[in-house]
């Protein structure tokens, strides 16, 4: 079935050690990153749609500004400029590896613009009606979006947000620009010392759908629960 | 020391003589559009098909819909290209493979970037076609069925109409990211912006330069999509929900 | 309406871009002292050139230019008189190499780095390290023996490197037709040969026999063809530095002219080496016994 090419899959057993410690850099700036990104996607969102303009043209301001950049454009640029920072402010000493602050500095403030486009959606597309309903009862307008339209909102969107999170996941795979290993860069590290690229990258394929798989599957689940209870 | 500035360097002739750094620029900006637009026009329509299969009250459409997008979401996009040009052509009966491979070079990484980067994203355009049609009131299919429409009548005339227009905000995103992710075709070869960017900085050591240009050719690239989806997002707007104004 | 936010947006993007672009401009202080200082050096290496600078099985990073820079780390230990010098290890990519050595990240860089006037521009270069020709990689039945049989042909080089500028001169100059296929990284550009998309793969030749020695059939494969260049690999560190630049080069002089430069070839080029213990069999050329006995820091170009 495969063709003329000759699969060689030795390579893997003896990286195991360090494919995994790989993996446990992408898990750590994934999660890192969905609860920052969350919150401050949140935040973003419901100034977007504040009355207050300048807050929401500075929110606007934020989300497009970070969504019209690549992904590794912003890693680049943290790379090379906040290690800088770091130094002048924070007195840390040259040459401090700082290569996954950095990463998950700009892994936040970038998919924070990304939550924030999918929970402003989401809050939209809860029937007006609702929050006047919960002016009527004399809520509050934090508290008609607290109780009233944001959990409305999440139920409507976890299935985009977790498609985000299962993007930015996949997404870690940027760091390369930092020679930071991920999971992906240290299976193409290890498939490029062997002379065995294709099948490295078909393992991290793998390992990857098995992963994003699972996680999808779990929160549909759980979110079937949800709905039912 | 300091960095030294050049932005001459996108006016000098390029070391291998065939116009200046500018001009890669251009041309690279070009590779990437194109790209972008045609991966997009293949994500658009098979993301509407796959979306409104997941949706439809048939077991065997729907599991297929749904296996469909799995598979597009869960790999990452760079393996799903590697796959797209190294793997798979070696998979094909040789002669076609070899058909393929005997192709001029530049065509081959482009049709291959192309068909991944469509097929990838239409994964998503159809999580978020799926999840406009799941969003509308429930009333709204039985109200077409109660009509006397059949299903796929009520889907033509009554849930898609609306579905695409409450999707449309969300599938921006989408269109913005097709151009990012073109980006990552520059890994097998292809000559689009970002490789050009790179090739800048290895042929006149002046990174920041080749950085500032490229990020500031993907925010433009941006800031026009953005424009054009305002409009349109205007004119689909659903009076009555909170996104309509 | 509100068409104007985007626009907001864009000069905003616009002004953050201008000001991030005034950041890396950043004042160098005097390297020897800053070492002292701080107590730390923070050395730049390759992931996976081999057998120049990479990782072996155990993480470690290892290869010729490794060795030749921890020899200059030595020298700056006995200059300073700081034995206990603490050493930080910081992996570079092409891309970043660069400004990492400008702001000052990393102090020095020794891997597979061609000495070039527009990178000299940027940085500074150390006495040269190795000496390497442009050559092809083919496969043994596909008969190609030099450069002229490539006309109308694909051949793959890697992005970036001289190789790629002297192929798409080469094109353009002598009319070959040759559809030039640039790949990513050495890995890619072997692969692409592997699988046929290109009947010859040009590169430094060191790092063809680097490829050669990790394909799944070496004696599929053989690397021919005039050379087409030289490229002179040197260490990379801050400009406008003398005094530092003074210590490396003294090192480096000293390891060749003293032999331990041959031993160190000798290890990492004709004898078995990691991850798969394989042997590279590059017999040493003339031109880098001549830089053993003379070293020096001209670049080729």
């Amino acid at each position: 079935m495969f063709g003329s090419y000759e699969f060689d899959w030795s390579s893997i057993p003896g990286s195991l050690n360090f494919l995994g410690q790989g993996l446990l850099v992408s898990l750590e700036i994934t999660a890192l990153a969905i609860v920052a990104g969350i919150v401050w996607g949140t935040l973003l969102a419901m100034a977007r749609l504040s009355s207050i303009k300048p807050l929401a043209w500075a929110a606007a301001g934020y989300v497009n500004l970070f969504r019209a950049i690549p992904l590794v454009m912003v890693l680049l640029w943290f790379f090379l400029i906040v290690p800088k920072f770091l130094e002048s402010f924070l007195g840390l000493p040259p040459g401090s590896d700082v290569r996954l602050a950095s990463a998950m500095i700009g892994f936040a403030l970038f998919e924070s613009a990304y939550y924030a486009e999918i929970i402003r959606a989401g809050i939209q597309s809860v029937p007006k009606g609702q929050l006047a309903a919960a002016h009527a009862l004399g809520m509050s307008y934090p508290q008609a979006m607290l109780h009233v339209v944001l959990p409305q909102a999440f139920r409507n969107m976890v299935p985009l947000l977790l498609t985000q999170a299962i993007i930015l996941f996949q997404d870690t795979s940027l760091v390369y620009v930092s020679a930071l290993a991920d999971f992906f860069g240290a299976a193409y590290k290890v498939g490029d010392r062997d002379g065995r690229l294709v099948e490295l990258v078909l393992f991290a394929g793998a390992v990857y759908f098995v992963l994003c798989f699972a996680a999808s599957q779990g929160v549909r689940h759980f979110q079937r629960r949800l709905q039912r209870a | 020391m300091e960095y030294q500035w050049n932005w001459g360097v996108f006016l000098l002739p390029s070391a291998v003589n065939d116009g200046t750094y500018l001009d890669w620029m251009i041309a690279g900006l070009q590779t990437t559009l194109s790209l972008s637009l045609s991966a997009w026009m293949i994500a658009l329509l098979l993301g509407a098909v796959v979306g409104v299969l997941r949706t439809v009250p048939h077991r065997g459409l729907a599991f297929g819909a749904t296996a469909y997008v799995e598979m597009f979401r869960n790999i990452p996009l760079l393996v799903q290209l590697f796959f797209w040009y190294f793997v798979l052509p070696e998979m094909l009966p040789t002669a076609a493979g070899d058909a393929f491979k005997a192709l001029n070079p530049i065509a081959q990484q482009f049709v291959a970037a192309m068909v991944c980067l469509g097929f990838f994203t239409s994964a998503r355009v159809a999580e978020q076609v799926r999840s406009g049609i799941n969003a509308l009131p429930r009333g709204q299919k039985n109200a077409g069925l109660a009509l006397g429409l059949t299903l796929p009548q009520t889907y033509r005339h009554v849930m898609l109409p609306m579905a695409f227009r409450l999707v449309v905000p969300p599938l921006t995103s989408e269109f913005l990211n097709v151009f990012k992710n073109s980006a990552v075709c520059s890994t097998i070869g292809l000559l689009e912006l970002a490789a050009q960017g790179r090739q800048l900085v290895d042929y006149t050591a002046q990174p920041y330069e080749s950085f500032v240009a490229v990020t500031v050719a993907y925010l433009m690239i941006n800031v026009v999509v953005m424009l054009l989806m305002r409009k349109v997002e205007v004119l689909v707007r659903v009076p009555g929900y909170l996104g309509g104004k | 309406m509100q068409l104007r936010k985007p626009l907001n947006a864009t000069l905003a993007a616009l002004i953050t871009a201008g000001a991030v672009a005034l950041v890396p401009a950043v004042a160098q202080a005097n390297t020897l002292q800053k070492i002292k200082e701080t107590g730390t050096i923070t050395l730049g290496h390759r992931e996976s050139s081999i057998p120049f600078s990479y990782y072996d099985q155990n993480q470690q990073v290892v290869g010729y230019s490794q060795e030749m820079m921890l020899k200059v780390v030595d020298a700056i230990k006995a200059e300073l008189k700081m034995p206990n010098l603490q050493v930080r290890m910081m992996p570079v990519t092409s891309q970043n190499r660069i400004p990492l050595v400008q702001n000052g990240t990393v102090t020095i860089e020794c891997g597979s780095t061609t000495n070039n006037s527009e990178r000299a521009k940027q940085v500074a270069f150390s006495n040269t390290l190795f000496i390497v020709g442009t050559r092809l990689m083919t496969k043994k039945e596909s008969g190609v023996t030099d450069f002229e049989q490539l006309a109308g042909k694909n051949v793959v080089t890697t992005a970036g490197t001289t190789s790629e500028r002297l192929l798409r001169r080469m094109n353009e100059e002598k009319k070959l037709g040759m559809n030039i296929i640039s790949a990513k990284d050495h890995g890619e550009s072997f692969l692409t040969l592997e699988t046929g998309r290109a009947v010859a793969f040009m590169m430094d030749d060191a790092l063809l026999y680097g490829e050669l020695a990790k394909a799944k059939r070496p004696a599929d494969w053989t690397i021919t063809g005039t050379p087409q260049s030289y490229e002179a690999y040197g260490c990379m560190m801050a400009k406008d530095d003398p005094a530092f630049k003074k210590v490396v080069d003294a090192a480096i002089a000293k390891t060749m002219t003293s032999g331990d430069a041959e031993a160190i070839y000798n290890k990492w080029f004709l004898a078995a080496i990691p991850p798969k213990n394989i042997n590279l069999g590059f017999p040493i050329s003339d031109a880098m016994k001549k830089l053993f006995k003379e070293p020096n820091d001209r670049p080729f170009e």
